[in-house]
């Protein structure tokens, strides 16, 4: 329906203030996101912070309460649910035979691209094996290629890395970055920051809302105020800003004093910063009953 | 061993139609079989054909009911209303004594008109020794069997055991279908997929409806192979009727399918379903022998139809004319099974809001649809 010209270049995919309530829960808060095409924009945050639901939005599987939702239609669109989303019943190949015939793919087209992703995927071998038997990786694998196969305008990921053993994470991210340079706006899920900071943009949720989004510098360089380390957690009111990384403790200070000794926060600081900030200031808009 | 007793209680209660079907249904499927169960024919519809059809009517007394008294017709008209269905027996008048046609496809109908005719036999034999007048001196109608003359059980029960074994299993089978994508998580990927719910229900269906029609083919083949069934109409009016019937139940097994949480509710729902045609859709017990309080169920079922057609097209070379009111109500309820069918796959495939109180969450947020949706 969307032809795969203008579209891919001047155009833009995502989010506009959308909110989601189930029942009594808001489970996304007026969130907006940008996806823009040949860029991988990560979507992160701890459990239960809305990253599935604001993922089911933008790739159709649920319409928002209120908002916006800007998608190329479902032929344009590429979606990995949460888990693989394959059959585990039928074999590698079937699996991706399926999805190709339901995208509208010529066969030909179908086999070699199948066959190409396979390959460098490192599941060439596996291709007649049920989906059912492969190993975690290797169903995470193919579950994104299936989604990326028809070279989709919009790729929609939900957290394609978790559980996913670090060369299988490799593969996957030559899948990610393949399809990004193709021109397809990749928008993945995850909850690892380190994963988020290989993305070009970085949306944090908590609790359903907005909690930092930019480039992940432009997150570090909005973090207000400094980290300072210290051996043993600070006693008093500093408690409550303090929390173990690398065998150590990170304080963080509001108000900005140097301290000894200061280190240079990453993305990881600067979320964490984004969170104590939001839970001091006892800002968080929809968390438990609010009746 | 007590933790494992209240752990199997919290269970169930969370499962709340599995206790639902624990306490209710036994009680439900006892009322409503108590109430079919009944091999008693109470009335037998009857014609009345010939010259002294007036006379012969009047003779007639319980169970037999005169629903048509057609002097001016002949014994080919009356045999035409057995075949078509209009009535189980029928008396032919202006011979040297009365012809009584009986319809065998009806099989506890015509033993019972049997026997009632024999004791009116019987007492009009008492009546006339009685009278002083030599015995056979009442004039004894002639009784003949139509459609299935030795009353053969196998030939009346085959033609419909057939379509209970393909309701047993294409419905079963079918209720898996849906519940299956959701337990492994691929409904989502449907979900967001160019699929229409139409296409998600007919693909459904399609690969089960060939095997059930070849399972049907091979079950009738081996009926009138096996059991000497006759099978005297047509095999393209049977054929009509065979995959009405199947996409009826198979789609049934999808709507089940499409309201169940997981295999085990779907599964019980499903012999929910199959269980009563078997009891209620006039196989075992003739319809107008149930109570007509539970009757109506019957008229639910797709099996009651598929029952009337195969015995029809099977014993008495019934043709489609006759037979328009069972293979209409079978297109109705298939209608109504795939509308049910698509509005619960248009719910998963094109996902409503979540329950929203305005206001709330995104106050002057305009409402707008998400563009694409439904694409």
């Amino acid at each position: 329906m969307t032809g795969h010209g203008a579209t891919v270049t001047d155009g833009w995919w995502g989010t506009e203030s959308v909110s989601v309530m189930y029942g009594h829960r808001v489970a996304l808060d007026r969130v907006s996101l940008r996806a823009e095409p040949g860029r991988v924009t990560a979507v992160v945050g701890g459990d239960g912070a809305g990253r599935t639901t604001l993922l089911r939005c933008l790739a159709g599987a649920l319409a928002p309460g209120s908002g916006l939702v800007h998608r190329p239609g479902a032929l344009r669109t590429g979606y990995l649910s949460a888990g693989s989303g394959t059959y585990p019943d039928l074999s590698v190949s079937e699996n991706l035979a399926f999805r190709a015939a339901v995208y509208r793919l010529p066969a030909a087209v179908a086999r070699q691209r199948s066959e190409e992703f396979l390959a460098r995927a490192g599941l060439a071998q596996a291709a007649g094996r049920l989906a059912g038997q492969l190993s975690g990786g290797m169903r995470q694998k193919l579950g994104v290629i299936a989604a990326m196969l028809h070279r989709p305008d919009l790729l929609v990921l939900d957290e394609p890395t978790t559980g996913v053993d670090p060369v299988s994470r490799a593969d996957l991210w030559w899948l990610i970055a393949s399809a990004a340079a193709g021109g397809a706006a990749v928008v993945l899920a995850t909850s690892y920051l380190d994963e988020a900071e290989r993305a070009v943009d970085v949306l944090v949720l908590d609790a359903g809302a907005e909690l930092a989004s930019g480039t992940p510098e432009q997150i570090v360089a909005a973090m207000p105020g400094t980290i300072g380390v210290s051996d043993e957690r600070p006693e008093g009111e500093a408690g409550w800003r303090a929390w173990r990384r690398e065998g150590r403790w990170r304080v963080w200070d509001p108000g900005g004093k140097p301290q000894d000794p200061v280190v240079a926060p990453d993305l990881q600081d600067a979320v964490t910063v984004a969170a104590l900030a939001r839970e001091l200031a006892g800002a968080r808009p929809g968390v438990g009953g609010h009746d | 061993m007590w933790a494992m007793i209240v752990k199997e209680f919290r269970q169930l209660r969370r499962d709340r139609r599995t206790l639902a079907m624990m306490i209710v249904m036994p009680v439900i499927l006892l009322v409503v079989f108590g109430y079919a169960a009944s091999f008693d024919v109470k009335t037998i519809p009857t014609v009345a054909v010939g010259p002294q059809a007036a006379a012969a009517a009047g003779a007639l007394g319980r169970p037999f009911d005169v629903v048509t008294t057609a002097p001016a017709r002949g014994r080919a008209w009356a045999q035409q209303q057995l075949r078509d269905g209009h009535a189980a027996v029928a008396v032919v008048t202006g011979g040297s004594r009365p012809d009584v046609l009986i319809d065998g496809s009806q099989l506890f109908t015509a033993q019972s008109a049997i026997a009632a005719l024999s004791a009116e036999a019987t007492k009009a034999a008492v009546r006339s020794a009685a009278a002083g007048q030599p015995a056979g001196a009442s004039v004894l109608p002639q009784v003949t069997v139509l459609y299935n003359p030795g009353l053969t059980t196998a030939d009346v029960m085959i033609p419909g055991l057939a379509g209970v074994v393909l309701a047993f299993i294409g419905t079963i089978i079918t209720s898996l279908g849906v519940v299956r994508e959701r337990q492994t998580g691929t409904m989502e990927q449907l979900a967001v997929m160019p699929l229409k719910p139409r296409d998600v229900f007919l693909g459904k269906i399609g690969p089960y409806f060939a095997v059930a029609a070849l399972d049907l083919a091979v079950v009738v083949g081996v009926g009138v192979g096996l059991f000497g069934v006759p099978f005297r109409g047509s095999y393209a009016v049977f054929a009509l009727g065979a995959v009405l019937f199947l996409f009826v139940t198979l789609g049934l097994g999808i709507l089940i399918s499409s309201v169940s949480e997981n295999q085990g509710q779907a599964i019980q729902l499903a012999f929910m379903v199959t269980l009563p045609q078997v009891l209620l859709s006039g196989l075992i017990f003739p319809l107008s022998s149930i109570a007509v309080g539970v009757r109506w169920i019957s008229y639910l079922l797709p099996l009651t139809y598929f029952n009337e057609i195969s015995r029809g097209v099977m014993l008495r070379a019934e043709p489609l004319g006759p037979l328009w009111q069972p293979f209409l109500l079978l297109a109705l309820l298939g209608l109504v099974v795939f509308t049910l069918a698509t509005l619960r796959f248009r719910a998963f495939l094109a996902p409503a809001a979540p329950r929203h109180r305005p206001g709330r969450a995104a106050p002057g947020t305009p409402q707008l649809a998400a563009p694409g949706q439904g694409a």
